[in-house]
């Protein structure tokens, strides 16, 4: 076949409309988009550690193996500001995710080329670690496991609000959850009469930067930590789009539909070790989703040089984006001191009506 | 006249029904007991939650970015250590996402000794609390000021520690409250929630309060006098202002007493125009002494007046032990007393310039 799938030309209509793993399903042309989104995802990332050893980034840290999981839980996310809308606590392996929400690459880019164009944080912060008000991307950190003791809360006022379908999604690995702030997620989550909804997700990659979970961990399942607390749940392979999406979506729809907790447990590949740290070479005993989710796309008959072009316009993308990001401004140093504050009153601050202005004078 | 807790819990009420305020909660903040120390009784929005630090400041964290105004207590400071990752967190998120997410949290939490409090419930927090930038700090001393700077706290937009001195939460005010009945049984009558049976089925009456705000940021000069300048806040304000009152009249020479109310960002044209007029500094608070809070203060003095000072600038603080015993020869020898202020207010005060 040498037509794209996505034209509706003739020569397509051969193709199955649903693309099977087990029992479940999901359209083509809906695979197609996910595959799409896998692969930007991954040359982002993958030229993202380029930059790191060439000097055009300090550290990189991200989510090159968690892209099946990722496009198939922000695709289905609720995007926009304020409680009617669902709320992210993303960790810093999730950038595929927002790649599946509708960010830019070049918004990733200018993260790790710490550029003042950098939306997220304004050069700040390490690549990966999002802030988007508009979208509800509460601001990532690297302090493990802190967005668990927040997530509940946002999860109380969307609770409020009547007639709202608005979660709150929280992310992290699994080494995190020996954190008490996993432990405080679920014990606020669930407060007897005033359950929260929260899509609590532990992506499960099985390391803690070096250490092996089962050296460390005795749960069968992270996900068996919510049964005690009433929550469910299910552990689903991450690395499966299909599955995922349909995991994702029974989560959600829980979530949504009860407005108390629902738990997922999502195993994963870590593609490129923890971070740059570690060196980000890549693991090839993990499996990569990206490469099983073709071969089962190339079994269902699309083209091996449609999935090819995809990953071509992906480079193209991310190069152009690249370019561009080091063309932009750095941060200056008047910066360093910017929004300390927001903006305040005299009568409240006497010191401080605005922002922070070096030791008070 | 109201209480310093009582004015605490008049300023929450107040912030429920006019500022936003969404939840008051902590452990043991709700009803039956309405806080540990009486701060939160009979409040709208107050809830008890789990005994969890780190759940109680994630939960205001959540509230404040989802659009709530969260007043959330920590039932004494001492317990506030192992949360301080988040405080620094909470601190950072208005400047890491480059001003995309003010977060409008006040956290309350009671400090410092004076309640035969021993290891556990005397600790002093200002100076943990100083070093985490994004947050404002404030430490009243009397109950309208706790009133006016809990009016602030609630109504800025930042996250906002106010410390509250334990051993003045039940010394009454000598100003009255805006709003607050003239009769202080009354008061009590109206909002202190009864002891045993009939707590189940009691309403406050709340008093018709009306707004004050103490700007952060703006210390009190609580007595003028040339001598020298004593700098306080919290439970040694109180004993700075009686020994400078004492030495004013035993010696004849008046202390500047400032009671700086804010700790962050504190107030220092008016540290500096009293050093500049005074050339003597005397620093009081009940911290431990090493990385002191005061220690900053005396930095600002030396560099920005070196040479208005006539004698050596002091610190007069906590001892660098482990803990408050809980014999009070501990307490008295630990953190200072009225006869440690008085000794050094006056060894300031004398000195030959």
């Amino acid at each position: 076949m040498n037509s794209d799938p996505l034209t509706g030309d003739d020569a397509v209509a051969i193709l199955p409309t649903l693309v099977y793993s087990g029992r479940e399903s999901l359209p083509l042309e809906q695979c197609l988009t996910i595959h799409r989104l896998m692969v930007r995802a991954r040359v982002m990332e993958e030229r993202m550690i380029k930059m790191s050893k060439s000097g055009l980034g300090h550290f990189w840290i991200g989510g090159p193996g968690e892209e099946a999981f990722n496009v198939a839980l922000g695709l289905q996310i609720r995007r926009g500001q304020g409680p009617r809308y669902d709320y992210l606590h993303l960790h810093y392996r999730n950038s595929a995710l927002m790649l599946a929400l509708g960010m830019p690459v070049i918004e990733s880019i200018r993260q790790m080329a710490m550029t003042a164009t950098d939306s997220h944080s304004l050069g700040r912060n390490f690549v990966g670690h999002f802030c988007k008000r508009e979208w509800n991307v509460i601001p990532v950190t690297s302090v493990i496991e802190v967005q668990y003791a927040m997530a509940p809360g946002t999860a109380l006022m969307q609770k409020r609000l009547p007639d709202s379908e608005g979660v709150t999604v929280v992310l992290g690995g699994e080494a995190g959850t020996a954190e008490g702030d996993f432990a405080s997620c679920l014990i606020w989550s669930t407060l007897p009469g005033r359950e929260v909804p929260v899509l609590i997700v532990v992506t499960n990659n099985g390391y803690g930067i070096s250490t092996p979970a089962c050296s460390v961990h005795s749960e069968r399942h992270v996900v068996d930590r919510g049964i005690p607390f009433g929550v469910p749940g299910e552990v689903v392979d991450g690395n499966d789009p299909i599955r995922a999406w349909h995991a994702v979506e029974r989560g959600l729809m829980h979530c949504r539909a009860t407005r108390t907790p629902f738990f997922l447990e999502a195993n994963v590949s870590r593609l490129f070790g923890h971070s740059s740290s570690s060196g980000a070479l890549r693991d090839r005993t993990q499996e990569d989703p990206i490469e099983r989710f073709e071969r089962i796309l190339l079994d269902e008959g699309v083209d091996r040089g449609h999935l090819d072009q995809m990953h071509e316009d992906a480079h193209t993308e991310v190069e152009q984006a690249v370019e561009q990001a080091l063309n932009e401004p750095m941060p200056r140093p008047e910066d360093v001191e910017r929004y300390t504050y927001a903006a305040s009153r005299p009568e409240i601050d006497a010191v401080y009506p605005d922002d922070y202005t070096g030791l008070p004078n | 006249m109201a209480t310093l807790v009582q004015a605490v819990r008049l300023a929450l009420h107040y912030g429920e029904e006019h500022l936003g305020v969404t939840d008051v909660f902590g452990e043991d903040v709700g009803p039956p007991l309405g806080g540990v120390f009486t701060a939160t009784q009979g409040l709208r929005t107050a809830w008890n939650s789990p005994l969890d630090e780190r759940g109680i400041i994630g939960m205001a964290m959540g509230i404040a970015y989802a659009g709530g105004r969260p007043v959330a207590e920590i039932q004494f400071c001492d317990y506030g250590f192992n949360v301080i990752d988040l405080l620094k967190v909470a601190g950072n998120q208005y400047w890491a996402g480059a001003g995309q997410y003010p977060l409008p949290m006040v956290v309350m939490t009671p400090s410092g000794s004076g309640i035969r409090g021993s290891l556990y419930h005397s600790h002093s927090f200002e100076s943990w609390a100083s070093r985490l930038p994004g947050w404002k700090i404030v430490m009243p001393s009397n109950a309208l000021d706790a009133y006016g700077l809990m009016l602030s706290a609630i109504e800025d937009p930042n996250p906002v520690l106010v410390l509250l001195p334990k051993a003045l939460l039940r010394v009454r005010g000598e100003q009255r409250l805006p709003g607050e009945p003239d009769d202080e049984n009354e008061l009590k009558e109206r909002i202190d929630a009864p002891v045993g049976e009939a707590r189940t089925t009691w309403q406050p009456r709340w008093p018709k309060m009306e707004p004050y705000f103490v700007p952060i940021g703006k210390a009190s000069t609580v007595r003028e006098g040339d001598a020298c300048t004593v700098i306080s806040y919290g439970r040694t304000l109180p004993l700075a202002v009686q020994a400078a009152d004492e030495l004013a009249t035993e010696l004849g020479n008046r202390a500047e007493v400032i009671d700086l109310r804010s700790i962050f960002p504190y107030d220092w044209k008016c540290i500096s125009q009293s050093v500049s007029k005074t050339g003597r500094l005397l620093i009081v608070n009940e911290d431990t002494e090493v990385t002191n809070f005061g220690e900053h203060l005396l930095r600002r003095v030396i560099e920005h007046h070196f040479y208005d000072l006539l004698v050596r600038p002091r610190l007069l603080a906590g001892k660098h032990v482990p803990g408050i015993g809980l014999n009070q020869v501990y307490e008295q020898n630990t953190v200072p007393q009225l006869r440690h202020i008085k000794q050094a207010m006056s060894e300031v005060i004398l000195e030959q310039a």
